[in-house]
C-alpha cells in the first residue's frame, strides 16, 4: 500500500505513522503542505492507494483534504469530517440534531442575547471559540461581568468566527475527562486526562493522562458519533457528569496520540494503518 | 549527519541525512528552527510561530 501523509510539522505521531508504515511494508510519501501547491492547468501527484491527513493547522487540513478529493485521492479524514469536528457549532448542531447527550449549548450573535441566554443555562457558563484547540481562550464565566468581558476579549481577537458567541454550561466532572478513539468501526483505545489544577483537561495544559477502560456505553457513543460526524479516525472528548452519564464535548478530527500510546502500550499507528489497508482492500 | 547553518545566530546545526521538511530542531542559540527543502537539498528556516488555527 502507498500511504500518503499530508503534513505541516514533524510530530511525534507523524514520525510514529511513518516508522510503523514501514516496519508494516508499506511506502510512506510524505506530502510537506508548504512544499505542495495546486493549480487547476497542471497537476501530478504520485500514486497513492490513502492520504493520511496530518495537517496540525486546521485550513491547511481542510483546505489539502479538499484538493486531494477533488484530486479523487481517498483521505482521512476528509474534509466534510474536518469541517463536522473543527467547527464545534456545527459539531453540537450535529449532535444536538441526533440526540447525542452533549452539554448544554448556545450560540449567540449579539452580546446581549448571549448574556440572556447564559442567564438562562446558568453560571458558570464557558465561552470558547467556534473554532479553537489546545483549550486555548476557553474561559469559566461566573457571572455577566466575566462574560461581558470574555466577549469583548474575543472581539478583538483575529479569530474569523469572533463575534459569534459559544456559550456552554459548565459540568460538574470530576477532574478529568475521557478521549476515545474511533478508527474504522473501532474503538480501541481511550484516556482519562485529569488536571487538578486547572478545570480545563486538554494534555496541552498539563493534565495527565492515564489508561482508560472502554464500557459498552462509551464504546456504542463513540460509534454513533462517528456515524454521524463521519471519518476515519476520530478522537472524542466525552464528560462524565453526575446525573446525567456521558456527554460529548468535541470531536478532533487530526488527533494527537502520543499520551494515549504511551500508558496504554497500545501502538495507535499499527492499528491504524492495518485498519486503513483492511478499508482499503474491500 | 549534515551540518548545516542556522539562520538566525549563523551557528553549526546537525541534522539527520533522513530529515524530512517539517522537522522542528530547537538550536542552542534559542531559535526553534524548521527544515525545509530548498531547491533539493536540506536548509534551516525560522519555524513558524503556533497558529490561532493549530492543535485539536
Amino acid at each position: 500500500m502507498i500511504i500518503g501523509l499530508t503534513y505541516d510539522i514533524i510530530r511525534w505521531e507523524e514520525k510514529s505513522i511513518i516508522e510503523e508504515a514501514n516496519k508494516l511494508g508499506h511506502k510512506i510519501t510524505p506530502i510537506f503542505t508548504k512544499d505542495f501547491y495546486f493549480s487547476s492547468d497542471e497537476y501530478q501527484l504520485a500514486t497513492m492507494d490513502v492520504v493520511l491527513q496530518r495537517n496540525t493547522s486546521h485550513a491547511r487540513a481542510f483546505s489539502t483534504s479538499t484538493i486531494l478529493e477533488g484530486l479523487e485521492y481517498k483521505v482521512i479524514n476528509d474534509a466534510r469530517t474536518l469541517v463536522n469536528c473543527e467547527n464545534k457549532l456545527v459539531t453540537m448542531s450535529l449532535l444536538s440534531k441526533h440526540k447525542i447527550p452533549i452539554p448544554k449549548t448556545a450560540v449567540a450573535f449579539s452580546k446581549e442575547k448571549a448574556l440572556e441566554v447564559a442567564g438562562k443555562i446558568g453560571y458558570p457558563t464557558i465561552i470558547k471559540p467556534v473554532e479553537g484547540s489546545w483549550g486555548r481562550m476557553v474561559a469559566k464565566a461566573d457571572n455577566d461581568d466575566y462574560l461581558r468581558s470574555y466577549m469583548e476579549y474575543q472581539d478583538y481577537t483575529t479569530l474569523p468566527l469572533r463575534n459569534i458567541y459559544f456559550i456552554q454550561e459548565f459540568v460538574k466532572k470530576p477532574d478529568r475527562d475521557i478521549r476515545i478513539f474511533v478508527i474504522g468501526d473501532e474503538v480501541p483505545v481511550g484516556i482519562y486526562r485529569t488536571n487538578t489544577k486547572n478545570w480545563r483537561t486538554n494534555t496541552a495544559l498539563g493534565a495527565v493522562a492515564e489508561p482508560l477502560k472502554i464500557d459498552e456505553e462509551l464504546q456504542d457513543l463513540a460509534i454513533k458519533v462517528k456515524d454521524i460526524i463521519g471519518g476515519f479516525f476520530l478522537g472524542i472528548d466525552v464528560f462524565e457528569d453526575p446525573e446525567r452519564g456521558y456527554l460529548v464535548d468535541e470531536v478532533n478530527g487530526v488527533p494527537e496520540f502520543k499520551n494515549t500510546v504511551r500508558v496504554n502500550k497500545f501502538n495507535v499507528s499499527e492499528y491504524l494503518i492495518k485498519k486503513v489497508e483492511e478499508w482499503i482492500r474491500k | 549527519m549534515v551540518t548545516l547553518k542556522c539562520p538566525i545566530c549563523g551557528g553549526n546545526v546537525e541534522v539527520e541525512d533522513n530529515a524530512l521538511p517539517g522537522e522542528i530542531i530547537e538550536h542552542e542559540c534559542g531559535a526553534q528552527l524548521e527544515v525545509f527543502n530548498d531547491n533539493g537539498r536540506l536548509s534551516l528556516r525560522l519555524a513558524e510561530t503556533v497558529g490561532e488555527d493549530w492543535g485539536e
